[in-house]
């Protein structure tokens, strides 16, 4: 509880004040504010070429800024160079120096430093024995597994304690099924730790797993950022909806009825939108998760769809279906609910208030 | 055998290097090994004798030269080294666009003739040379510097010569160096300087040491520089061997004066493994132990290294500022790159002057000397003779070479690294050494001052370059188009003839013409093999240098200078085009 009081009266970990990069015309990242607080889990979310790497390189100093300022614990940082920069980064392919072992390549930051040797080698081990692999330390990277390399990375990187840890897509080379198990120690080392984490992804399953928020990027600027949770639930438009998790999502014309209440006019129906549509607001699309969509005909908002395909998953299946102009519907279901099967004509419904508005 | 044993001795791939396999054989191996054992034959009885070596030992002047050959040899391998690096520095870390034009640069000078390079070191050297006669007309001083005719002169024509053969052996190693790895070093507290030094330089000693070898052991061999450039005390091995060869005729001496010199390169080359390792120089990493004391040792200077460059960097940004510091890599680049281009560049002015002297600037222009070369009964059939020999031995080179690359490329035995190794071999054995052996085995068989002569001879040192350069293409070549081609019906010969030439085009045109210029300005092989009236354009260049200087060589050097080039930019084209 100490801590939560304490971050109320710091500064921010990280702040980030109008950065933006510009190549000759090409504009890498438009002007961005981010605030990242510490001990924070913090994803850099998005498709390639959406700034994320930018703004994780403008943060670390690789990469001059072509406008505005980054403060570390209220520092301005601009003039301060990348290895003085108190900022640890874990590269997409490890970048472990070839010709140094194990535990070299984890001490070099430490000898760096400054630090005496006797230090460094308890550090080393402490590491080491942190990523599980004490029994390496002597061997070269071109020895070691993609995700011992990995490991190795992480240990690195965790060994000198650095302000905040920025990881560059770290798992983009791995197996699902490492990944899967480098993810939850990732999470394990940052519990640990407390470290300040900015973490780069274009996987939208890992950054749901791993953040407490999620900053989504688009077209070199912030499209969202929140917690997971609210970005799912509540997606700001089509491309975050679209992004995080499998949308429903059906445009037309928004109109008010006696009632106050508002209604998306479409080529498939009239459907109610949830309270607190905006006014102004003449036309913009209804999102609707698939885990929303039932087979209830009774709903207040129903659409008609042919079933196309059935995809069975395990824990849910799948049901694909298309509406009459062509364009396809997914709904998922408890893997115990008996489903219509290929061909049948099918009426879906859903709860106004489960559905997002967005421009 | 079975029958199955017998067909895939049959289809074996390497059945292909066969043919270049025998010609080096016959025309390479066999002559280098009679002009070892003529070393120790008695050359009046033919008895087995060992008068020869007792003659090296007992007259200090061999043993001299060979410790001069040794210092200019290691001099030339240090300044070279020292010079190239920051420059293959320069051009690695360049984006990739600019890099090829930049890379340009290094080779055309690369392949420029030696004669020519020496040349026109001689008109910028001499007493009334060019830097001689900037320095009296600024009256910086009164006597003209001596920088001709002395370690000085040949120490510059070497090094001149050998900067762009060391750039081109460190370049690929830097380019494969993760720059990413400095990114990491950074973010991980290390300055820019202890960041190049501990990671980027340690990476880069491969190249660096294969290049101080390529360099050292091709000194050793060379002639041209220290005959026009050196003085008495600058006298070389080769030099003493021509000597014995073409004026005495005493072959078992020239022989045993080989066997020397070969065994000084071999030594070298053991020594070099044994020190740093070439098996760098095949790309393969050595397998260094964790614990090992020369690793820990080598990291231990690093670290000193760094700690001083650290300081000096910072040194240098307060006395010249931050901006000049950053610049003063791609300053000392172009520096370099003018010393490489600028003297032979300074051959066409003094090619075209009206002036009977070789003045610069000259007084005046005039075409006479283009006139009395096209004149020349003598220059012209030299320089015919020159084209038809690079034409067939440039043809020769490529057949033996795309056989030998295909094999190599095709073939997963055990005896491929062997068989390449073979074929670099008249690369690495001193050509010196290689042109007397043959001319011994020439001589025989009736083949010296004839046209087929000089055409095995310049295809025997051609032919490295054309397998590394097909080589290097079949690498980019996608074995799964032969694969889909034989699914799709086509017969071995066929898919041959109708996949793998077409798409491999360019990198034989590459090929043929980096032969044709190896063979076009070959002069060790053509001042033995090509006598009398079947002289070569380099033998004739040789003979006049020798004799007199003249405005005709500087005109001579510009058709050289231009031919050369002009092949050079084709070649590259073709072999930029196939490899993207």
């Amino acid at each position: 509880m100490a801590i939560d009081h304490q971050t109320s009266v710091l500064p921010p970990k990280l702040r980030i004040d109008g950065l933006a990069k510009r190549y000759g015309n090409f504009t890498a990242l438009e002007p961005t504010q981010l605030e990242v607080h510490s001990g924070e889990f913090l994803t850099l979310l998005g498709p390639s070429g959406s700034g994320k790497t930018t703004l994780l390189q403008l943060v670390c100093g690789l990469v001059d800024a072509s406008e505005g300022s980054i403060f570390i614990d209220g520092i301005e940082q601009s003039n301060v160079p990348v290895h003085r920069r108190d900022i640890g980064l874990v590269f997409q392919h490890y970048a472990l120096f070839p010709h140094l072992t194990v535990s070299e390549n984890i001490g070099f930051p430490l000898k760096m430093r400054g630090v005496p040797d006797s230090q460094i080698k308890t550090r080393v081990n402490t590491a080491l024995e942190m990523v599980h692999l004490g029994s390496l330390a002597n061997r070269f990277p071109k020895e070691l597994s993609g995700g011992q390399q990995q490991r190795v990375a992480l240990a690195r990187c965790f060994v000198y304690q650095p302000s905040i840890i920025l990881m560059d897509e770290p798992l983009g080379a791995l197996d699902k099924k490492l990944r899967d198990q480098m993810q939850i120690e990732i999470k394990r080392l940052h519990r640990e730790s407390g470290a300040t984490i900015i973490y780069v992804t274009h996987d939208q399953e890992e950054a749901l797993a791993l953040s407490d928020r999620i900053c989504l990027m688009n077209h070199a600027r912030i499209e969202q950022i929140g917690t997971p949770r609210e970005i799912y639930m509540n997606p700001c438009s089509a491309f975050a909806a679209d992004f995080i998790g499998i949308s429903n999502i059906l445009r037309g014309s928004i109109q008010i009825d006696q009632n106050r209440n508002s209604w998306l006019v479409t080529s498939y129906g009239r459907f109610l939108l949830p309270a607190g549509v905006s006014k102004e607001m003449v036309s913009g699309a209804v999102v609707v998760r698939p885990e929303h969509l039932t087979f209830d005909a009774t709903s207040p908002n129903t659409l008609r769809a042919t079933v196309r395909d059935l995809v069975y998953a395990g824990s849910e299946t799948r049901v694909i279906a298309t509406l009459d102009d062509g364009q396809d519907v997914i709904v998922r279901q408890p893997p115990d609910i008996e489903v219509p099967g290929r061909g049948s004509s099918i009426t879906l419904g859903w709860q106004a208030e489960r559905a997002v508005v967005i421009p | 055998m079975t029958a199955q044993a017998i067909k895939r001795v049959f289809v074996n791939p390497l059945w292909l290097a066969i043919p270049g396999i025998l010609f080096l054989l016959v025309f390479f191996v066999y002559p280098v090994c009679s002009l070892l054992l003529l070393s120790v034959t008695d050359p009046d009885t033919g008895q087995w004798a060992v008068k020869s070596y007792t003659r090296i030992l007992n007259t200090d002047v061999y043993l001299r030269v060979l410790g001069i050959t040794f210092r200019i040899a290691a001099q030339t391998a240090c300044l070279s080294l020292i010079i190239a690096y920051p420059l293959a520095y320069w051009v690695a870390s360049l984006p990739e666009r600019v890099r090829n034009k930049a890379l340009l640069l290094i080779i055309i000078p690369f392949w420029t003739s030696y004669l020519v390079k020496t040349f026109a070191w001689m008109i910028m050297l001499g007493r009334m040379g060019v830097i001689n006669s900037i320095l009296i007309g600024a009256e910086l001083v009164k006597e003209p510097l001596p920088l001709l005719h002395n370690e000085f002169g040949v120490l510059v024509g070497m090094v001149h010569t050998m900067v762009p053969l060391a750039v081109m052996t460190m370049l690929p190693v830097m380019t494969s160096i993760d720059r990413r790895l400095i990114s990491a070093a950074q973010t991980l507290g290390a300055s820019p300087s202890k960041a190049f030094w501990l990671v980027y330089f340690k990476l880069s000693l491969p190249g660096v040491t294969a290049g101080g070898l390529l360099v050292f052991i091709s000194s050793l061999g060379f002639f041209i520089v220290p005959a026009f450039l050196g003085g008495r005390q600058q006298t070389m091995l080769a030099q003493l061997i021509i000597t014995q060869v073409s004026e005495l005729l005493n072959w078992s001496f020239a022989g045993a004066l080989s066997v020397m010199m070969l065994v000084t390169t071999l030594t070298a080359v053991f020594f070099y493994d044994l020190i740093f390792g070439i098996s760098s120089i095949a790309g393969k990493e050595g397998s260094e132990s964790s614990h090992s004391k020369i690793r820990i040792f080598g990291l231990q200077i690093l670290e000193f290294i760094s700690t001083a460059a650290n300081i000096l960097s910072q040194l240098s940004r307060v006395i010249l500022g931050g901006y000049v510091t950053e610049r003063l890599l791609a300053v000392f680049a172009w520096l370099i790159i003018g010393f490489l281009i600028m003297p032979t560049l300074l051959v066409i002015p003094i090619g075209f002057t009206k002036s009977e002297f070789l003045e610069f600037p000259p007084p005046g222009y005039s075409l006479r000397w283009f006139e009395t070369y096209f004149n020349s009964a003598l220059w012209l059939t030299a320089t015919s003779r020159s084209f038809i020999v690079a034409f067939l031995a440039a043809c020769l080179a490529t057949a033996f070479g795309a056989g030998t690359a295909l094999a190599l490329a095709k073939s997963s035995s055990r005896w491929a690294g062997f068989i390449f190794g073979f074929f670099l071999a008249p690369m690495i054995v001193p050509r010196i050494v290689i042109a007397v052996g043959m001319f011994y085995l020439f001589a025989r068989i009736g083949l010296v001052a004839s046209n087929a002569g000089l055409v095995i001879g310049h295809t025997v040192l051609s032919l490295p370059f054309t397998v590394v350069t097909i080589g290097a293409i079949l690498k980019t070549y996608d074995m799964r188009l032969d694969q889909a081609a034989s699914t799709l019906g086509a017969n071995r010969v066929r898919t041959l003839i109708h996949i793998t030439l077409p798409v491999i085009k360019g990198g034989l045109i590459a090929a043929f013409l980096f032969a044709f210029i190896t063979s076009f300005d070959e002069l060790t092989v053509a001042i033995f093999i090509s006598g009398g009236l079947a002289t070569t354009l380099p033998k004739q260049m040789w003979d006049d240098m020798i004799l007199q200087l003249n405005p005709t060589l500087a005109a001579v050097s510009t058709v050289v200078l231009i031919v050369v080039t002009l092949l050079l930019l084709i070649a590259e084209r073709f072999r930029k085009n196939t490899i993207s």
